[in-house]
Formats: C-alpha cells, structure tokens, sequence
C-alpha cells in the first residue's frame, strides 16, 4: 500500500476520522432502516447515509487524493453532486407513490388530506 | 502503531462496516412489508455499494473504482425512479 | 433558436466531460458535441430559463442548509440510537402553506427539506399551493411550519421572486 505511506501522519488521521464519520452514520441509516416501525418513519433512515455519510467517505477521498495528487477530485465532486440530487427525488417520489397507494387503498394516514375538501387526485380514481 | 496503519486499519473497518450496512438494507428489500419498503430498501442498498467501492478505492489507491462508483449511482438513481414511478400507477395493490 | 440556448450549462457539461475522459482533441470535439446537445436537451425539457434575483443569497443558504443537515444528522442519529427517546417520539405529516410558487425554487425547496434528515417532502398540492411534509420528530406542528417558512423559504423567496 504504497499511496497511503506517501501521507503525512496528521492527514492520515485526518482521513481516518472523515471516513469513520461517513461509514458510521451510513450503518446507523440502515440500522434505523431495519428498526423503524413505519415506512414514513424509514423514508428518513437513508438520508443519514446520503446527506453526511456519503459526504465524509467522498471528503475523505478528496483529501488523500489531493495529498497523494496522482489525480484531479472531479470524481467525487460529481458523486457528490449526483447524490445530493439524486436522493431526495427518489424519496420524494417513493414517499409520494406510498401515500397514493394508501390512498387507493383507503386508509389514508392522519392529517394527509386537505381539512376542507377532497383533492384533484382523488376525484380522478 | 503508526498513523499509515491506522489509516489502513480503520479503511478495512469501514469496508465490513458498509457490507454490514449492505446487508442490513437488502434484510428492508427482503422483509418488505410492502412494495414501497423494498424499493427503498434496494436504493439504499446501491448508495452502500457505491461507498464501499469509493472506500475500497482509497484502500487500492487504484481509480477505477470511481467510475464503477459513478455508474452505480446513476443506475441506482435510474433503478429507484422506474420503481417508484410503477408503484404510482402499475398495478400495485397487493 | 440559437446553437446555445443555455450557453453556462454547455460549458460545464463540455468541462466535466473533458476532465473526466482526458484532453486530446479528438475528446475536445466530442466535448462540445455533448455540450451542445445536452443544452438542446435541456432546453427542450424546460420552457422558462432560471432568473435570480439575489444570487448573492445562495452562499448563505447554502452555508445555512449544511449547517442544518449537520444538526439533523446528528439529532436523527440519536434518535435512532435511543429508540425514539424510549418510545415517546411521535412523527406525522404536516401541511405547510406556501408562498413560493416559482417551479425551480419550489424544486430547490425540495432538495433542501428531503436531504435534511428528519423532514421528507411528501407532497405539493398546486391547488392551494400547500406542501405535504412528513416529519421524522414531530414536536408541535406550528414550530414546522415556523422553521420552513422563515429559514428557507424566505431566502429562495428573496432570491427567486
């Protein structure tokens, strides 16, 4: 493993605590993903992984690349990109098509549906 | 114990801990209940996969693994919509 | 119609692809190729281009949005840890009524509030513009509503209309 002895200690400890940072809160995402008792509760699990887990690795990762300069960070700025964009539409649209499917399944959860009237989308069904 | 053997230590540790993190998303894909918790289960399995080949990189000190990274998430994020999207207007009552 | 509808986003697609293959001419020609179609691309996708009013604003809510998604994390992570203070958290949906109507801004919104931890942007109604949140730790509804309106929205508001 010759890059990393080319580290100088205090960055070596650096990246060591930027990439432990990310690791634990992506496992304590999915831990929560597998605890949490509702889908709308889990729907939350993953965004410790991919709001500060993802970007303590990728931080991590930019830091020694940086040190050990074979190469331009492009890469990672770019998974960070492409995660902060990525994640909350996935959600979004999976939070979205849970609430329909309850919704067509008539058992809506609590205060979802507008105080006053029935909504557009459920006058289509 | 020198700082460079740590660093190799704690990348190591990092790698099991995110294959532990794998499999604890793919037991949500497994367990469901329903369709919704798989999809979410599975999208989180393709971000643990992507770090753990970003961190499986920076243990090889080798680049390729980048681009793996950078195809696993766009297919994750391609995956995760066609999924969603079926789950709104498929066929979907279980 | 001209060859660059969205001339800043041909130039960043022609960049990224070039720092990401290598540059040689050959790759240079097929960078601005790609450029230029991604900016037909997009153009085709979107009727009304991106106007900011303030745009000296985005540093300070992106600071604030980093600032916050660190918090969260870590009140999220304790949370998970000590089973929802011992089973006595509570969360539920809250609907937040909205000023913001501009499409881009309402989409930044978006990003914002599902990233962080803790919130997850569920629904947009357009009808009477209200946004469906759901709320991982719901403490009092009205505080919700408080936090959005005046930490976000008022900044995309001032930065977008």
């Amino acid at each position: 493993m010759s890059h990393l002895e080319q580290l100088p200690p205090a960055v070596a400890i650096l990246i060591a605590a930027l990439v432990t940072l990310g690791t634990v809160l992506v496992l304590l995402g999915t831990v929560g993903l597998v605890r949490l008792g509702s889908f709308y509760e889990r729907l939350h699990a993953p965004t410790l992984g991919t709001s500060w887990g993802a970007a303590g690795i990728l931080l991590g990762s930019i830091v020694m690349y940086s040190t050990v300069g074979d190469r331009l960070i492009i890469h990672e700025l770019f998974i960070a990109l492409m995660v902060t964009v990525t994640t909350p539409v996935t959600l979004m649209v999976l939070g979205r098509a849970a609430l329909h499917r309850d919704r067509a399944e008539g058992r809506p959860p609590p205060n979802t549906s507008p105080p006053d009237a029935v909504s557009p989308e459920d006058q289509a069904e | 114990m020198t700082a460079t053997t740590f660093l190799a230590f704690v990348l190591t540790a990092s790698q099991v801990l995110l294959a532990i993190s794998l499999v604890l998303a793919a037991l949500r894909g497994l367990r469901g209940p329903r369709a919704q918790d798989r999809v979410l289960g599975l999208d989180t399995m393709y971000v643990c996969a992507m770090l753990l080949m970003i961190v499986t990189g920076m243990r090889e000190g080798s680049a390729y693994f980048f681009e793996a990274a950078l195809v696993a998430s766009a297919l994750g994020f391609v995956a995760t919509m066609a999924m969603a999207k079926f789950l709104m207007r498929g066929e979907v009552i279980e | 119609m001209t060859l660059f509808p969205h001339p800043l986003l041909t130039v960043i697609i022609a960049v990224l692809f070039l720092v990401l293959t290598g540059l040689s001419a050959g790759q240079f020609v097929l960078a601005i190729a790609v450029g230029i179609a991604g900016g037909f691309g997009y153009s085709r996708l979107t009727p009304d281009r991106v106007r900011l009013r303030r745009p000296d604003l985005i540093g300070l809510l992106f600071g604030r949005v980093v600032l916050d998604i660190i918090r969260s994390n870590y009140a999220v992570a304790r949370l998970i840890l000590s089973e929802g203070r011992d089973g006595r958290r509570r969360s539920g949906f809250v609907r937040i009524p909205l000023d913001l109507t501009e499409p881009n801004a309402l989409a930044i919104l978006a990003i914002i509030v599902t990233s962080t931890p803790g919130t997850a942007w569920v629904e947009h109604d357009p009808a009477d513009n209200h946004l469906l949140l759901h709320v991982f730790d719901l403490l009092e509804d009205d505080d919700w509503i408080h936090i959005i309106k005046s930490r976000y929205e008022a900044l995309l508001l001032e930065i977008f209309q």
